[in-house]
């Protein structure tokens, strides 16, 4: 019987689920796919927002702002790599231009002190490779890159060593809320029971909130897709580009990655399939006419990755965040295009809501608690290929060494995908041309599983 | 000191360093980043290597080992594991790339749709069957029907998949006719032209492929095959200037590039010509470098010998100068120097996606379409 069990094993319950492992309490991280960070967590473009832009006064706004500090503080030790570029959010028109100091404003109402209203000439000056028609911006100092796959496997990793218990492959399909403890069963029989429930499903938030019988919200999916370009067109940028924002969403950017790539979107679509991941001609074509108007020049290089990922957006613009004593169950719903950035409050969030329901717990000496320290992805980190040892993935500089490591890690991977996540292997320009079988075949021996597994050959 | 420093032990690499040291040159190193030495034909397991510089036709790791054992023998030191980044990391008298070329990968292709397992390349395709002996799929979709996309229905067909299609947006294929009819044909594997993969379907394995004009053909593989992009990273870091289309890094008719010391060979600079091509510019490079190393002049200036449409590109290749063309075209070429016409060759079909030559011509710099 665990105290609490996390249902999601996105960035946002592995946060929970660490959080949660800091105090004296038997903690389950339950997670549908067989992998965590595999959703919406790993197909973001992985912006640490300042939240400047976002509505002052809502509880989003407190979230990214408590998130940003936590995991700015967080980061380097855990190695999860931040690479400080700051962003430009430019205006290409007079009417974007002329909402300039609206935006400045909201960023202090957002008690965000450092955005700065620029004319033209200095656009150009801090970004000379814009396309023309710049009318003005302004600058967002603090707005920086954060590598997504390694945030949420580093929370995990940390839970798991602290005692928390993960099951993946578990897609909770009902419930039983029995008087001192709940019974959750799984898509595939298996049951596990525990006193609290905290919802942190993301896409599918909703339809764990109705299980426990509460509405209140809906999940409409906001598809984003992007487009990710080759390394050698990183020079042409140094900050993020950020557009004017819409009610509808942040609009279209052009950032760097701190894998060192540029990336391009995302794209805004309302669809109603939760699981509808996949690119689209449409959604490509606008992204590269929207990239050739903001950076001509990237429209040159090779493209090296498309994808998308599904925002949980609601009928609200704020975070779905609630505690229900009769059920002993929190709901992290809604947490649509900030989440990254706002995890390490939300899980703090989290606890407050479970002990406003009647859960008691203390904090558990820092000496019996074990830290993580992942392999740093990023380039403004050292990698392992620096320090020598046989490279396999040339594009992306991945030794042996950290494949091995991935397949056999506290978290382990369990598919390409999942390889991918922990090592940057397979994510580069050639796309496996060089490495895919050298890598299956490693994995495979690292893991006593075949090569056609990794393979995934039917 | 090095004396040369190669990169890339492909044919091109390989046969440039046997002829340095055949000519007496000290120190000749070639760095490799993959554990073996060999470039492409290391994994390319059918027949079809050798023939216009070993005058015999063999298989591609025949070939690769062939021309290893000969680099050996001939003192030449490989240095395998070695991925070079930077020019710096090379102190030597003189820098030959011959990094080789890829496919183009189905993200650079733009290709929409799922991102399920099952998506290849030839080059990923060969080395899984060549080199890991395992099988890929059941049932294949080959994107492309240029040579290698033929060579690929032959490297599924004997791991045991079957091809359920080629596809090519062009209107024909693009291979000789023999060719084709020894696979493809061998295998009863329908050629779509005209059309485009529009759409992959499969949310963790290929289920499916959509073209553009709305058939859906069912397979769980998909291997895109041809749209060759240079390797030519190294050669950017190195601030070398790139041929358009070709992506390739520009040389001069003795493969000068406009970096004082650095020479650029093989499929890097035309993407992608057969491997006994490649190895001939490695030993045809060999007297220019020479004269680098003792003379020690270089051209003031290099430039791209210039094209129209439906010319592509062109290139310096050890047979002659290469070109493509980007559709089925009737009419001549004609190389000239600005301002004589050096050579015309009339053709009634000019075939996209394959590689013509004119004679090596003293000062071709510019190359016209008549239709
Ligand atoms: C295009 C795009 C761009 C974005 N850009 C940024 C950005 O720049 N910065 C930023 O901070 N945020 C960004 N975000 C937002 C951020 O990615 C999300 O807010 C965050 O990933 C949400 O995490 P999550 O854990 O709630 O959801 P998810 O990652 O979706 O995790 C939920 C998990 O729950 C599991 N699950 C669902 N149902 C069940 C069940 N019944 N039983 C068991 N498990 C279940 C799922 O399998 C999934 O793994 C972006 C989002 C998108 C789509
Ligand atoms: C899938 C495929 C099938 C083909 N089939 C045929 C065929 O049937 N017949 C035929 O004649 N030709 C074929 N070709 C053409 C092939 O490219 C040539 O045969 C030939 O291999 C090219 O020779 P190369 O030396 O220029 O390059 P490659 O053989 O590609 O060798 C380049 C070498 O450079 C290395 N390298 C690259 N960058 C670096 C770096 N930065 N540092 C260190 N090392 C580096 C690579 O690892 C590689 O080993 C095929 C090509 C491909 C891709």
């Amino acid at each position: 019987m665990f105290d609490v069990t996390v249902v999601g094993g996105g960035v946002i319950g592995c946060a929970v689920a660490r959080e949660l492992t800091r105090r004296d309490l038997a903690v389950a991280l339950v997670e549908a796919r067989n992998d965590v960070g595999a959703g919406t967590s790993k197909a973001n473009t992985a912006i640490l927002h300042t939240g400047f832009d976002a509505t002052p006064g809502s509880t989003e706004s407190r979230l990214v702002a408590r998130g940003y500090e936590l995991l700015r503080a967080y980061a380097p030790n855990a190695g999860i790599s931040v690479e400080e570029t700051g962003a430009v959010l430019v205006a290409w028109d007079d009417e974007q231009a002329e909402s300039l100091p609206t935006l400045a404003a909201k960023a202090a109402a957002n008690n965000y002190m450092h955005a700065e209203v620029i004319d033209a000439k200095e656009v150009r000056g801090l970004e000379p490779h814009l396309g023309d028609g710049v009318t003005g911006g302004m600058v967002v100092p603090g707005e920086h890159l954060v590598d997504p796959w390694t945030t949420p496997i580093a929370f995990a990793t940390e839970a798991i060593l602290n005692g928390c218990q993960l099951f993946t492959g578990f897609a909770v399909a009902s419930c039983r809320v029995n008087a001192d403890s709940t019974t959750l069963v799984a898509a595939d029989g298996r049951v596990l029971r525990t006193r609290y429930v905290v919802n942190a499903a993301g896409l599918h938030g909703d339809t764990l909130h109705q299980l426990f019988g509460y509405t209140g919200f809906t999940i409409r999916p906001r598809r984003g897709e992007l487009i990710v370009f080759d390394k050698l067109a990183r020079p042409l940028l140094r900050h993020t580009i950020l557009p004017v924002p819409t009610a509808h969403t942040k609009g279209v950017l052009v950032a760097p990655t701190v894998f060192g790539n540029i990336m391009l979107g995302p794209t805004a679509d309302d669809i109603s399939d939760r699981s509808a991941t996949g690119s689209t001609k449409a959604g490509i074509d606008a992204l590269l006419m929207k990239g050739r108007r903001i950076l001509p020049a990237l429209l040159d290089e090779e493209v090296t990755a498309v994808y998308a990922g599904l925002r949980a957006a609601t009928e609200h613009s704020d975070y779905q965040l609630s505690a229900h004593a009769d059920n002993r169950y929190v709901c992290l719903g809604g947490i649509r295009s900030t989440g990254l950035t706002s995890s390490m409050a939300v899980a703090e969030e989290a606890v407050t809501l479970l002990s406003s329901i009647g859960l008691t717990m203390t904090m558990r000496d820092v000496g019996q608690l074990r830290d993580v320290r992942m392999t740093p992805l990023g380039e403004t980190d050292e990698r392992p290929y620096q320090r020598g040892g046989a490279v396999i993935c040339h594009c992306e500089r991945v030794t042996a060494k950290e494949i091995e490591a991935a397949v056999l890690s506290t978290v382990p991977a369990s598919d390409i995908d999942g390889l991918r996540r922990r090592t940057r292997v397979l994510a580069g320009r050639c796309q496996g041309f060089y490495c895919a079988a050298n890598v299956c075949a490693l994995a495979a021996k690292a893991s006593g599983r075949s090569m056609s597994e990794w393979m995934g050959v039917p | 000191m090095i004396d040369v420093a190669i990169v890339g032990a492909g044919p091109a690499g390989l046969s440039a360093a046997i002829e340095l040291r055949r000519r007496g040159v000290g120190r000749v190193v070639v760095f490799e980043r993959e554990l073996f030495a060999g470039g492409i034909p290391r994994h390319s397991a059918h027949l079809g290597y050798g023939a216009r510089d070993m005058h015999r036709i063999t298989t591609g790791p025949r070939y690769a080992a062939l021309l290893t054992r000969r680099a050996e023998k001939a003192g030449v030191e490989i240095e395998v594991g070695r991925s070079v980044t930077d020019f710096a990391q090379l102190s030597a008298r003189a820098v030959l790339l011959a990094t080789g070329v890829r496919e183009r990968p189905r993200s650079a292709r733009l290709v929409p749709g799922d991102r399920p397992a099952g998506v290849l390349t030839t080059g990923s395709l060969q080395q899984f069957a060549t080199l890991h002996h395992q099988r890929v799929g059941n049932r294949a979709v080959v994107v492309g029907a240029e040579h290698v996309s033929f060579s690929a229905v032959l490297t599924l067909a004997h791991t045991g998949c079957r091809v359920a299609a080629m596809v090519t947006a062009l209107p024909h294929h693009q291979t000789y006719p023999l060719l084709r009819l020894a696979t493809a044909g061998r295998h009863r594997v329908p050629i779509h032209t005209g059309v485009d993969i529009a759409e992959i379907v499969g949310r963790t394995r290929v289920e499916a492929v959509v073209l553009t004009d709305g058939r859906r053909i069912a397979c769980d593989t998909v291997v895109f095959t041809g749209d060759w992009i240079p390797d030519h990273e190294l050669a950017r870091a190195g601030g070398l200037p790139m041929l358009l289309v070709a992506k390739a890094p520009i040389v001069d008719a003795s493969w000068h590039t406009q970096q004082q010391g650095v020479f650029a060979i093989g499929n890097l600079i035309h993407p992608a010509e057969t491997a006994d091509v490649c190895a001939l510019d490695g030993r045809a490079v060999a007297e220019h470098v020479i004269d680098w190393l003792t003379v020690g002049s270089w051209p003031a200036a290099v430039a791209a010998v210039e094209v129209a449409a439906p010319i592509q590109w062109a290139a310096t290749s050890a047979i002659g100068v290469t070109f493509r063309v980007d559709e089925f075209v009737t009419g001549s070429v004609a190389a000239s120097n600005g301002s004589e016409l050096l050579h015309q060759t009339k053709r009634k079909k000019w075939i996209p996606n394959r590689a013509y030559h004119l004679p090596r011509l003293r000062d071709c710099r510019q190359l016209t379409f008549k239709r």
